[in-house]
C-alpha cells in the first residue's frame, strides 16, 4: 500500500532562480519524514513536484520506484494537505471526504459509507452533515487528513498543516498525526519551519537552506551531531565563538578565540586551516562559581529568566562574547541574580566546530 | 447636522418621486378612456386599451421574438463571458491589460456603432439582417457584462481548492464542474439576469441589426412615432408590473438568504 | 498561459480561448475593422462593386466636413450631451453621499429597490413617459396651470430642453451607482477625522470625499456621456424641430439614403467622440480603464 519515494538529483529553476538545489533523498515505504528549513529554503517545492503540480527542471522523482515524469497530480498515489487546508467550502463535510471517490465514480451509498468510516478514525463521527465553516480549526484539519486518507494514497503530502493552529492544539495534532501514520503505515512527508514538530514527529529529517539539503538524520542526530553550522544553529539554541583551529590533541583540537583557547571536536568534514566556529548548547554550559580547570570563562550575569522546569541565563565576558547556559531545575539550584561573577565551563566533547553559514532565525523570529 | 440631514432626507424623497412619478403618470393613462395617452383629462376609467393590446396580434410577435433574442443572447454570453474570465483571471501583465481592454471597450461604445458594424461585417459574409444579428450584437457587449461580474467573482476564489481537487484526483472537467463553477454561480446568475434585461431592453444594437423584425422594443418606438394610441401605455404598465414583481422577488429572496445567514 | 495549462488542461484551455476568441474577434475587433474599412468606399450600387469605382478615398469623411448643418448637429450633440452629463453629476453626487454616508442602514434595500425599476423599465418607455408629460396639454402644463404658477401652456418640447430633460431623467442612474459605490469604500472614519480636526463641511468633501470618489465619477461621467450622445430614442421621441442628434444623421444614412458607407463613416466619428471622451476622462481624473469599467 505505502510506496517510497526518491528523488535523484532533483533540481528546480524559476527562471534564474534556483529553488531546489541537486536535491536526492530517499524515503522509505511507511516512514514519516519531515523536511525542515526556513520559509524559502525550497521545502514546499519539493512537496510540489512530488504531488505533480511543477516539473522538476532536471533530476527524477520516483515514487514506489516508478518514475514520475510526465504524470500529473491527479496521476500520481500522492495525496496534499494543504497549509490552508483548502476544504471546498461548498460541500458538507462528508462529500469533502469523498470527493476522491466521487471523481473516481464511486456510487453515492459506498462513498458516504467510507466518509463516515474515515470520520470516526479521525475522532469526528458526528460531523458528516455539517457545513466545513461550522467547524473549529482542529476538526478541520482532520477533515482535511480524511479527505486525503479517503483516496488511499500511497504517499501523504503535508504542507505546515498546523500553522494556523494555536500552541495548545498543535501539540495535541502532533500526537495525533503520528498516531494516524502508525495506524495507516502510509508514508507521510511534512513540511515544516518548525524544528519542534519535525523532531518530535518524525522518522527522519531532512534540513534544508537555499534549496540544498544540508542533513539527512534521524532527529536526534539532527540535534546532536549536526553536520553544519547551519543545522547546528537553525535547530536549537547554540552558543557560537569565533576562532581558529591551532592544535590537536587526543581527538580533540585547540580553538583559539578572543575570550580564550578552547578544547573541542571537530564536526564532520572540518580540518585544521578551515574557517570554523565553535558550537555549544545552552545545556552543556554549566555556569559554576569557580573556574574550571580548562575550557573555562569568567563572565557576568546579564539577565536571568526562570522558565519553570530549567532556567536560563545570559551572561557576558570581558570581550563582549554572550552566552546562554541553561540548568534543570532540580528544586535545590542557587538562582544567580543579575551582575553575579561566575563562569561558563563546558566539557570539549560537548563543543563542537562546524564549517558553513548560520541561520538567521534568532534574528526574524 | 441635524438639519442637514433633513434636507438630505428631503432631496432623497423629491429625488425618488422624480424617478417614479413619471411612470405612474404613463401607467395611469392606461386606464384613460383618451384617444391619446393622457392622465388630464380624465375621460374615464377603462380597460379597452388591454383588450386592443391583447388582440394585437403584432405585439405578440414582437414580444416572441424579444423573448426568443433576450434567451439565445444569455445562452450565448454566460459561457462566453464566463471563459473570458477565467481566461483573463490566469494570465498577467501587458496581454492581460490588452485582453481587458478589448473585452470592455464594447460597454463604452455607443449602441450605434456595434449594430452598424454587426450589420456590416455579417453581410460581407453573406449573413443578412435579422434577430439572428441582433442577438450577435448584444452578446458582444453583454458578453462583456458577464465576464465583468464573474471576473470580480473569481477574485474571491482560493485557487488552492483546484489543486486540492486536482490532487485528489479529479480530472479538469470535474474541478471545472464540482469546485469552480459552483463558486461563480451566484455570479453567473446575476449575469444571466442582467443580461436577460439588458437584451429584452435593448433598442440601438436592434434597430440596425433586426432587418424586418420586431421587437417589443422597436414595436414600442414605430407605435409611438406613427399612431400613438393608450396601447402602448397598456403594455408599459404591464412591463412596470413584471419589472416591479422581478424586482420584489429578488429581495425577498436576497433577505431570505440574508437571514439563513 | 502555461498557468492556464496547469489549471484547466489542455481541452478546456481550448475551448476558453476559443470561446474568447469568437467574442473579441468576430463580435468586437473584425466588426470594427470593417466598419473602418467600409467607411472609406464609395456607397455604390450591388453591381458596381468591386468595380473600378470602388477604391478607397476619403469622400465619405468630406461629406461630414463639407456639411456645415452636420458639423453642427455633432458640435451641439457634444456640448448637449456634456451638459448632460454635467447635470447628472450635479443630482447624482450629493444622493450617492447620502445613501453611502447618511441614510440609515436599514432602509437601503427599500432605496435601491425603488431605484431598481426606473432603472429597469425600457429606456424606450422611460421617453415616452417624459412624452407624455411634456406634451403641450398634458400633466405638467395642467398641474402647473391649475397651481397658477404659469398662466399660458409653456411648450417644453423646444430646442433641445426636451432632449435634456429625458436624457438627464434616462441615465442619471448610470452616474449615481457608480459614484455610490465609490463613496461607499471610503472608511467613514477618514470624514469623521477630517471633521474632528477642524475641516468645514465643503472642504472636507473637496479634500477627503470627491478625490476618493474620482473613479466613480469617472466611470460615471464616461457612461452618461456615451449612452447620451448615442442616444436615438431619447432625441427621436423628445426633440423639437430644432434640436437634431448626430444618431438621427446617421439613421438617415443607414434607412433612409440606404448609404451604408457614409453611415459607417459617421457611426466612426461617433466611435471616434466617445473614444477621446474616455480618454480625456481617464487623464483628468488620472484613473484606469479597469476602474471604469466595473
Amino acid at each position: 500500500m505505502s510506496a517510497g519515494v526518491e528523488l535523484d538529483n532533483v533540481t528546480m529553476e524559476f527562471g534564474s532562480f534556483r529553488a531546489v538545489d541537486n536535491v536526492s533523498v530517499n524515503i522509505q515505504p511507511g516512514e514519516f519524514f519531515s523536511f525542515l528549513g526556513p520559509s524559502g529554503c525550497g521545502k514546499t517545492t519539493i512537496l510540489r513536484m512530488i504531488s505533480g503540480f511543477i516539473q522538476p527542471t532536471k533530476g527524477l522523482v520516483k515514487i514506489g520506484g516508478k518514475d514520475m515524469q510526465g504524470a500529473r497530480p491527479n496521476q500520481r498515489p500522492t495525496a496534499l494537505i494543504f497549509q490552508n487546508l483548502a476544504l471546498f467550502p461548498l460541500m458538507p463535510v462528508w462529500e469533502n471526504i469523498a470527493f476522491g471517490l466521487e471523481v473516481r465514480g464511486v456510487d453515492k451509498a459506498k462513498r458516504r459509507a467510507r466518509a463516515e468510516e474515515l470520520l470516526r478514525l479521525v475522532d469526528l463521527p458526528d460531523a458528516a452533515d455539517k457545513r466545513v465553516s461550522q467547524l473549529s480549526g482542529g476538526q478541520k484539519q482532520r477533515v482535511a487528513i480524511a479527505r486525503a486518507l479517503a483516496v488511499e494514497p500511497s504517499v501523504m503530502l503535508l504542507d505546515e498543516p498546523l500553522s494556523a493552529l494555536d500552541l495548545k492544539l498543535r501539540q495535541h495534532m502532533r500526537a495525533e498525526l503520528r498516531a494516524i501514520q502508525k495506524r495507516t503505515q502510509v508514508t507521510f512527508i511534512y513540511i515544516t519551519h518548525d524544528q519542534g514538530e519535525a523532531l518530535a514527529m518524525s522518522d527522519r529529517v531532512g534540513v534544508m537552506s537555499h534549496g540544498k539539503l544540508q542533513q539527512v538524520a534521524v532527529p536526534q542526530d539532527i540535534y546532536n551531531n549536526p553536520a553544519n553550522g547551519f543545522v547546528a544553529s537553525f535547530v536549537g539554541e547554540n552558543n557560537i565563538l569565533s576562532g581558529d583551529i591551532t592544535g590537536e590533541e587526543g581527538g580533540l583540537v585547540s580553538f583559539a578565540t578572543p575570550s580564550g583557547t578552547f578544547s573541542a571536536r571537530l564536526g564532520p568534514g572540518v580540518s585544521k586551516g578551515a574557517k570554523a566556529r565553535l558550537f555549544l548548547r545552552p545545556e552543556h554550559a554549566r555556569l559554576s562559581t569557580e573556574a574550571g580547570k580548562e575550557n573555562s570563562v569568567p563572565v557576568e550575569v546579564t539577565d536571568v529568566a526562570f522558565e519553570g522546569n530549567f532556567i536560563s541565563v545570559h551572561s557576558v565576558d570581558a570581550k563582549g562574547q554572550t552566552y546562554i547556559s541553561e540548568a534543570r531545575n532540580d528544586g535545590s539550584a542557587v538562582i544567580p541574580g543579575r551582575g553575579d561573577k561566575r563562569h561558563i565551563v563546558f566539557e570539549g566533547q560537548h563543543a563542537v566546530l562546524l564549517t558553513g553559514d548560520i541561520s538567521a532565525k534568532d534574528v526574524d523570529e | 447636522m441635524r438639519k442637514s440631514n433633513f434636507l438630505f432626507h428631503l432631496y432623497m424623497v423629491l429625488f425618488l418621486i422624480y424617478m417614479i412619478l413619471p411612470l405612474v403618470v404613463m401607467g395611469g393613462a392606461a386606464f384613460n378612456d383618451s384617444r391619446f395617452p393622457s392622465i388630464y383629462p380624465w375621460v374615464g376609467w377603462t380597460d379597452r386599451w388591454f383588450i386592443e393590446l391583447w388582440k394585437d396580434t403584432r405585439m405578440w410577435v414582437a414580444f416572441r421574438n424579444t423573448i426568443l433574442v433576450a434567451l439565445a443572447v444569455v445562452a450565448i454570453s454566460i459561457p462566453i463571458g464566463t471563459a473570458a474570465a477565467i481566461l483573463i483571471n490566469s494570465i498577467a501583465g501587458s496581454t492581460r491589460t490588452v485582453l481587458y481592454s478589448l473585452m470592455v471597450a464594447p460597454i463604452l461604445t455607443p449602441g450605434a456603432v456595434i449594430g452598424i458594424s454587426t450589420l456590416l461585417f455579417w453581410n460581407t459574409l453573406n449573413v443578412p439582417a435579422g434577430l439572428h444579428l441582433s442577438v450577435l450584437g448584444q452578446v458582444s457587449f453583454i458578453a462583456a457584462f458577464v465576464m465583468l461580474l464573474v471576473l470580480a467573482r473569481l477574485q474571491s476564489f482560493d485557487r488552492g481548492l483546484e489543486e486540492a481537487a486536482l490532487d485528489l484526483g479529479a480530472s479538469h472537467a470535474q474541478v471545472l464542474r464540482r469546485i469552480l463553477l459552483p463558486h461563480l454561480y451566484p455570479a453567473i446568475g446575476a449575469g444571466a439576469a442582467i443580461g436577460f434585461f439588458q437584451s429584452i431592453e435593448n433598442f440601438n444594437v436592434t434597430l440596425f441589426t433586426r432587418g424586418t423584425y420586431d421587437t417589443l422594443t422597436v414595436y414600442v418606438f414605430s407605435k409611438v412615432r406613427t399612431g400613438i394610441t393608450p396601447t402602448i401605455n397598456a403594455l408599459a404598465l404591464i412591463l412596470i408590473a413584471v419589472t416591479l414583481f422581478c424586482a420584489i422577488a429578488y429581495e425577498v429572496r436576497r433577505r431570505a438568504v440574508a437571514r439563513r445567514g | 498561459m502555461s498557468d492556464l495549462l496547469n489549471r484547466y488542461g489542455g481541452l478546456l484551455t481550448a475551448i476558453f480561448i476559443l470561446l474568447t476568441a469568437f467574442w473579441l474577434l468576430m463580435l468586437v475587433i473584425l466588426p470594427n475593422i470593417y466598419l473602418f474599412e467600409n467607411s472609406f468606399r464609395p456607397y455604390l450600387p450591388v453591381n458596381e462593386m468591386g468595380g473600378p469605382k470602388d477604391v478607397y478615398s476619403l469622400n465619405n469623411y468630406l461629406t461630414f466636413f463639407k456639411s456645415p448643418i452636420h458639423m453642427n448637429v455633432f458640435v451641439w450633440t457634444i456640448i448637449y450631451s456634456s451638459l448632460v452629463t454635467l447635470i447628472c453629476f450635479i443630482i447624482a453626487y450629493p444622493l450617492a453621499y447620502y445613501m453611502s454616508k447618511i441614510a440609515p442602514d436599514r432602509i437601503i434595500p427599500t432605496l435601491f429597490l425603488l431605484l431598481f425599476v426606473p432603472l429597469w423599465v425600457s429606456e424606450v418607455l422611460r421617453s415616452f413617459a417624459w412624452f407624455i408629460i411634456l406634451a403641450l396639454k398634458g400633466p405638467l402644463n395642467s398641474t402647473l396651470l391649475g397651481l397658477g404658477i404659469i398662466e399660458a401652456p409653456v411648450r417644453w418640447i423646444m430646442g433641445f430642453r426636451g432632449v435634456v430633460i429625458g436624457l438627464v431623467y434616462t441615465y442619471v442612474l448610470f452616474m449615481l451607482f457608480p459614484i455610490y459605490n465609490a463613496i461607499q469604500s471610503l472608511d467613514t472614519n477618514q470624514i469623521e477625522a477630517a471633521e474632528d480636526l477642524g475641516s468645514p463641511w465643503w472642504r472636507t468633501h473637496l479634500r477627503v470625499i470627491l478625490p476618493h470618489s474620482k473613479p466613480g465619477i469617472a466611470s460615471g461621467a464616461v457612461m452618461v456621456f456615451m449612452l447620451s450622445a448615442g442616444s436615438i430614442l431619447v432625441p427621436t421621441l423628445l426633440a423639437s424641430t430644432t434640436s437634431r442628434w448626430f444618431t438621427e444623421i446617421i439613421q438617415q444614412w443607414m434607412f433612409e439614403s440606404q448609404d451604408w458607407n457614409t453611415g459607417s463613416a459617421y457611426a466612426f466619428l461617433l466611435l471616434i467622440l466617445c473614444t477621446v471622451f474616455v480618454s480625456v476622462v481617464m487623464r483628468v481624473f488620472r484613473v484606469k480603464l479597469s476602474d471604469i469599467a466595473k
